[in-house]
């Protein structure tokens, strides 16, 4: 059976608008991804839906949908995998319809998977008796549920898998588990079954190097002045094999490099116990394979192996959590950190005499060290630092009150501060993040794939 | 034997971690995470030795952060340390401008170990 080629061209939401366009266009592709929803996406998504019940998915989706549209007649192989439906995947399949149709696509199949959102189903689990306590604190959900703006479970491969299966196209979806991006394409295409442990390892390797898209070919690499154009980096490529180990590599002519190097780091990137990666499909062991370098740009990985996952899946709630601003302005001259911690001082000072009490406050003098607090640190003098303070309150008169006394500092603080004309901040919504652990059979997952016009219309566009 | 950055760099024999290993770091609520990944074979076996839980959680310290976990890959020479409590409460609450951790795994390679590393990279 012939191989897999799965491209993915987004990282999260606000990557590079071109990348996915060019992957897609310039890649040979059997499959393009998509992942675009970090931890807190979905609590702005959520904020988006609740002005328009018709936003609330990835807005830069539909305008890739356009893009490509011209080039889907000569690239018949190609499907595309997403995350970009966010909180609302059968509004962004009704964008995307709109779009398809109108580009003579009328006919093709969009599939839509739901079921991770249980925002509504989380009063009635805990009445239940469902934990729903707090996987590191061990609070019960109660705490905060009152303030949930977002609870979403993070599916896995097989409502993907279903819905290509069933001929979609474009499989749109809300919080799925990044690496069931790759699993569910690879499922579908080689016909693996669901408890074939090493191949859905295989595969969710592979989705796990290239989820964060250019970081697998160059991007962050500690020798970066060594990496050829990165202004023009190619985003990478897994070529997934039946026996489900894959290649890495990247299109041809762009810039950006794979080696053992970078593709080691990304498989250690933002991950626990290595031995046990968990996604709903299958717990990965990563301590088993191996990286070889068999031709230029390109990094067999072979050897992962698996375990079944566990029977509880992952939810991810958002709570609002106050508001917060922050605000930045560049301190100049002799005795500049000095002068930037006691400018910070004055704002927070000013801001308690005007009858405010801001719960949390946090003065950086960014230059001096404090990126990374206390642990790297310049030596000799500076002459320059940036000065940032930043605030949380549950009152959001608190916040913006503090949000009005940065600018007064020009002219009423020690000398030499800059910055001011590039305006005020503004007080924005605060988050906390709830992760906890929902028992599998709790969760229903849907797949619904209609042709593109009947999404559109369904959407009345 | 002295794990402060600051006052190490004037050990005469001490590796500086980036000389040996890169490194890639990033958060996961309120734990962060660094790689490491060894250069060579031998980096891969020296640091298994001096890089250890104990000063990886020594030169972070400063941070305020709980415990630390090394976790072992030999099969491509690298190191996964998962830090407790790095971020002062994660993405969403932390008010750091380095809320998730991105910077951790640069600043490590300013780690200066004590010893020679085999090949090199000591200065």
């Amino acid at each position: 059976m012939p191989g897999l080629r799965i491209g993915n061209g987004a990282g999260f939401w606000g990557d590079n608008l071109d990348a996915p366009y060019l992957l897609a266009r310039d890649g040979r592709l059997d499959v393009l991804t998509l992942e675009y929803l970090a931890e807190l996406t979905l609590a702005i998504l959520s904020h988006l839906r609740a002005k328009d019940p018709r936003a609330g998915y990835v807005t830069d989706f539909p305008d890739l949908v356009a893009r490509l549209a011209p080039h889907l007649d000569e690239q018949t192989a190609l499907k595309i995998v997403t995350n970009a439906g966010g909180l609302n995947p059968a509004a962004c399949a009704g964008a995307c319809g709109g779009i398809l149709t109108g580009a003579g696509h009328a006919e093709r199949p969009v599939g839509v998977v739901t079921g991770d959102d249980v925002l509504d189903r989380v009063a009635e689990w805990t009445a239940q008796g469902v934990e729903l306590s707090h996987m590191d604190s061990g609070e019960p959900i109660g705490r905060v549920a009152d303030r949930l703006v977002s609870a979403n479970v993070y599916l896995g491969a097989r409502p993907i898998a279903d819905a290509l299966d069933q001929g979609a196209r474009i499989v749109l979806t809300g919080r799925v588990a990044d690496a069931s991006l790759t699993v569910g394409p690879a499922c579908a295409h080689f016909g693996w079954a669901w408890d074939d442990w090493a191949r859905l390892a295989g595969a969710s390797a592979a989705g796990h190097i290239i989820e964060c898209g250019a970081q697998a070919t160059g991007g962050l690499w500690h020798q970066w002045d060594e990496i050829p154009n990165l202004a023009g980096i190619g985003y990478p490529i897994a070529e997934l094999a039946e026996d489900g180990s894959c290649v890495i590599t990247k299109a041809d002519g762009t810039g950006g490099r794979v080696s053992a190097g970078t593709v080691a780091e990304q498989v250690v990137y933002e991950i626990d116990d290595p031995a046990r990666y968990r996604t709903p499909d299958v717990d990965v062991d990563f301590t088993t394979l191996s990286l070889d370098e068999v031709g230029p740009d390109r990094v067999a990985v072979r050897g992962a192996s698996g375990r079944p996952p566990s029977d509880r899946l992952k939810l991810a709630a958002v709570y609002r959590d106050g508001w917060t601003a922050s605000g930045l302005l560049a301190v100049v001259g002799r005795d500049a950190e000095a002068k930037a911690r006691a400018a910070g001082a004055i704002v927070l000072e000013r801001v308690r005499r005007a009858g405010y009490t801001l719960a949390d406050t946090l003065i950086e003098c960014l230059g001096a060290g404090h990126v990374v607090p206390n642990v790297t640190r310049p030596a000799g003098p500076l002459l320059e630092v940036v000065l940032r303070v930043t605030v949380r309150d549950p009152d959001r008169a608190a916040v913006a009150r503090f949000c009005r006394e940065l600018a007064p500092l020009v002219t009423s603080g020690p000398p030499g501060i800059a910055g001011y004309a590039t305006g005020r901040p503004t007080a924005r919504p605060a988050f906390g993040y709830w992760p906890a652990l929902v028992p599998r059979d709790l969760v229903d997952s849907h797949v619904d794939v209609r042709p593109a016009h009947d999404w559109a219309r369904s959407l009345g566009r | 034997m002295n794990h402060d950055p600051r006052e190490a760099t004037s050990e005469p024999r001490s590796t500086r971690l980036g000389d040996i290993a890169h490194a890639r770091s990033g958060d996961k609520g309120n734990r962060a995470n660094v790689g490491v990944v060894a250069r060579d074979d031998a980096g891969y076996a020296w640091l298994a030795r001096h890089l250890t839980a104990d000063a990886v959680a020594d030169f972070f310290r400063p941070l305020g952060i709980g415990a630390v976990r090394r976790y072992e890959l030999p099969n491509i020479r690298a190191f996964n340390f998962v830090i407790e409590d790095a971020l002062a409460g994660g993405a969403s609450r932390s008010l750091r401008l380095d809320s998730q951790g991105k910077a951790l795994g640069v600043a490590l390679l300013e780690l200066r170990l004590p010893g020679a590393a085999p090949a090199g990279g000591t200065s």
